[in-house]
């Protein structure tokens, strides 16, 4: 056993600074598309009508992306004859538009906050990601944020996938086993609204139609880091993105 | 430790097999259509199927495929895909009027149909006479009603508010009778969501577990129903997303079966660049599983280094393609971009140090008695039961049936690529995770081989006019064998798409593996089998 402990600490830490520094390894986000000024209107409308999930829509010479609808399918920027403008960024979180406005934890939830998972109908892609979050390279536990098996004990729920019929049930039952304050954070497009599965008979098509929440991540899926800020943004320590006007144009 | 599996020096003899066939069912089959290499057996006396299926698969040794049902205008088809080294794929073809709903069920015969036809009967409504056990199964009783059947052509999946009347009294079917038996229940929600959604039912007298009985398709979201009216570029979609860890492999399936409904031929340098990106996947997928078998195992340190592979194979994947989960990257015809000379030497540098960390981790747990008295001798599925449930991939290959259909039907690059095929023989825990380590290295040396073998050209071509009609395309995923059957109607649409996943098989088996066994090695059991549930639900 001694010798794994050698092993392990040869290695050194390899932990991410962020968010006191900013991370700026390659690949850690996949990045996605930004809204585009194209020189005519035509070009505008010729790059909405290639998105395969209309999240992208023409107002006069602009393409605007709709986060809540994209699934990074890239078709708007490899090989695309009218290609996006490509953001590497991925401080992605959003306020969900909740009457009032949306409410951070109170700080005594800032250094100890416990997180429960549902796996609502994922496709294993955001699951992972959120998992990557106990990497050594992302290490989570230096933040005091820890995930914990029981809805008794968690302070958030973290939802990946559309919501499936036969899990509406247990995802129910585990909200409402946790104590308040609590707050509810929907990652990954289809948790927000549904993605490539919609909104059919075994779909909800997105958590909105079945609990409240309160911060959506978007991605397809959204690299550990962006998960990383929205749990940062629950209690405060870092700020959503506001409920813009136009990612709610022609959700479901 | 690992042989080269051997494969007859000549193939069997088809001929022989048409004989055969012909000679024992006479009437009851026609044996007729050689497309290409393909056989097709129509089955003309219903009762002579389960017959006919034992044949195949019992004494003829075929594999089997797996079971297609499609309700047509006036009947129902059902396909029953199996397939031989050397020959070609067998479909067996049975044809129903509509009215009738009854199937002599092959199930008895076997084994490695029984959830198929559980899944039909839940999801079409077929009855399956002399199946041991039917009802509930995908659409669970205490969400729905029997008799849905979301399958059928008339039923309409946008039904958002679809009147429900759930069985109130479903109880779980506990098979352990014994005085002071009871069920531990596992799941939905567990390990603090971070496992994915299943339930399983621990039944135990006390010590130890008799009997641990997976509930899946938590995770159903109608996939092969959503994806019927769809482009055939909007079912691409479906096919990347509905198993993300293997998105590469099951868009490749899925890619391969629409480019032989086009006659297209796939430029060389993009079948070569298939097998660089579906190895990459592979060996991502394999340090996931590996770090998962440490994690269940609690040995922190290993479990640690192992997760950091995973992550830098996932930075290296973003880095080459942009997606650090491989999406986006295929169609039809080929691929949709293409990578310069610098790139690739980047991926190889970066797998080339993830294989040098993975071959230090080995060693190291190779060498960790505390670690290997927890893998040996556990969750044990021996080469017969393996054989009888014709379990694919690592599973398979840790028990001793090497079937690879990277080596079985090469496809891709695959033909020109020389690699070995993992194949132990113990069937436990340690047999699967030195089945991963290798095929990890194995990944490594075929990225290797077609990166060097690159050269210039096109990496997409442009495809000619759709053939209407059913269409079969195949890749060996990280988990196991993936088929997609398509049938495209006269506009290009799909019109039915069925995914033959490694998952839905491998979970059958997965009860083999847990009888009789001490509570703390579950999660290990459940790890080194390394199954995902939305593959298998899907």
């Amino acid at each position: 056993m001694a010798s794994w402990f050698w092993y392990g600490l040869r290695n050194g830490i390899q932990s991410t600074r962020y968010p006191q520094a900013p991370e700026l390894a390659p690949g850690v986000s996949p990045g996605r598309p930004l809204d585009t000024l194209f020189p005519d209107a035509a070009e505008a409308a010729r790059a909405a009508a290639n998105c395969p999930v209309n999240a992208i829509t023409a107002v006069a010479s602009f393409a605007n992306v709709d986060f809540r609808k994209c699934i990074y399918c890239q078709r708007c920027h490899f090989g695309a004859p009218d290609q996006l403008h490509w953001d590497s960024s991925f401080e992605w979180t959003q306020a969900h538009s909740t009457p009032g406005g949306y409410q951070p934890l109170p700080g005594e939830f800032s250094h100890s906050l416990h997180v429960i998972v549902v796996d609502a109908g994922d496709c294993g892609a955001c699951l992972n990601e959120v998992k990557q979050l106990n990497n050594p390279l992302y290490n989570m536990h230096r933040l005091g944020i820890f995930f914990t098996p029981t809805p008794r004990a968690a302070d958030v729920l973290l939802v990946v996938g559309p919501v499936s019929e036969n899990m509406r049930g247990p995802l129910v039952k585990t909200y409402e086993a946790m104590p308040d304050p609590k707050r509810v954070v929907a990652v990954g497009t289809c948790a927000i609204t549904g993605g490539v599965f919609g909104r059919t008979f075994v779909s909800a098509g997105g958590l909105g139609s079945v609990l409240p929440v309160d911060l959506e991540v978007p991605g397809d899926p959204p690299p550990p880091l962006a998960v990383l800020h929205g749990l940062l943004a629950v209690t405060g320590r870092k700020q959503p993105a506001p409920a813009a006007d136009n990612f709610h144009k022609g959700s479901l | 430790m690992v042989t080269t599996p051997s494969f007859p020096s000549e193939p069997p003899d088809v001929v022989s097999l048409e004989s055969n066939v012909e000679a024992r069912f006479e009437t009851a089959v026609s044996v007729s259509q050689r497309r290409g290499e393909d056989i097709s057996i129509v089955v003309r006396r219903a009762a002579a199927l389960p017959a006919l299926c034992k044949f195949l698969f019992g004494d003829t040794g075929c594999s089997f495929g797996g079971l297609i049902v499609e309700e047509r205008k006036e009947d129902w088809h059902l396909l029953y895909l199996f397939h031989l080294p050397g020959t070609g794929w067998i479909h067996v073809t049975l044809q129903l009027p509509l009215e009738n709903s009854t199937v002599p069920s092959i199930s008895p015969q076997v084994h490695a149909a029984d959830w198929y036809e559980r899944e039909a009967e839940d999801l079409f409504g077929l009855r399956f006479e002399e199946h041991p056990r039917l009802g509930d199964f995908i659409l669970h009783d205490q969400v729905w009603q029997e008799g849905l059947a979301p399958m059928r052509r008339a039923f309409d999946p946008g039904q958002v508010h679809l009147e429900r009347c759930p069985n109130q009294e479903w109880r779980p079917n506990l098979v352990v009778k014994d005085p002071g038996a009871f069920a531990m229940p596992v799941g939905p929600v567990y390990e603090g969501g971070l496992g994915e959604s299943i339930h399983f039912l621990l039944e135990t007298v006390g010590e130890d577990v008799i009997r641990a009985s997976p509930r899946l398709f938590y995770k159903y979201r109608a996939v092969e129903k959503i994806a019927e009216g769809k482009a055939v570029s909007d079912g691409l979609l479906l096919a990347e997303r509905f198993a993300a860890k293997s998105a590469f492999a099951h868009s490749l399936a899925y890619c391969q079966a629409v480019e032989k409904a086009t006659h297209l031929e796939v430029p060389v340098r993009a079948r070569r660049l298939r097998v660089v990106l579906s190895e990459l996947e592979r060996l991502r997928h394999h340090a996931g599983a590996i770090e998962a078998i440490c994690q269940s195992t609690a040995l922190n340190v290993s479990e640690a280094q192992a997760a950091i592979i995973e992550e830098q194979l996932l930075r290296a994947s973003c880095c080459f393609t942009g997606h650090r989960y491989l999406f986006g990257l295929n169609a039809p015809g080929g691929l949709r971009r293409d990578f310069d000379g610098p790139a690739c030497q980047a991926l190889l540098a970066a797998v080339e140090a993830a294989l040098a960390r993975l071959r230090r981790l080995e060693h190291r747990l190779r060498y960790t008695s505390s670690f290997l008295d927890r893998l040996e001798d556990v969750g044990v599925v021996t080469a017969e039961a393996a054989r009888d449930l014709d379990l694919l991939g690592p599973v398979g290959r840790a028990s001793g049936l090497a079937n690879d259909l990277r080596r079985v039907w090469p496809y891709a690059g695959y033909r020109e690529s020389a690699f070995e095929v993992a194949c132990e023989k113990e069937g436990d825990g340690y047999a699967r995770l030195r089945v991963l380590f290798f095929e990890a290295q194995q990944s490594g040396r075929l990225i290797h081989q077609a990166i060097e073998a690159l050269q210039p050209g096109e990496v997409w071509a442009e495809g000619q006019r759709m053939v209407p009609g059913p269409t079969l395309g195949w890749a060996e995923a990280p988990i196991g064998a993936t088929v997609h059957w398509l049938r495209l109607d006269e506009d290009g649409r799909i019109d039915r798409y069925r995914i033959l996943s490694p998952s839905f098989r491998n979970w059958l088996g997965f009860h083999v593996a847990v009888e009789n066994f001490a509570f703390q090695d579950f999660p290990i059991i459940l790890a080194t089998f390394g199954l995902s549930a939305t593959e298998c639900d899907r």
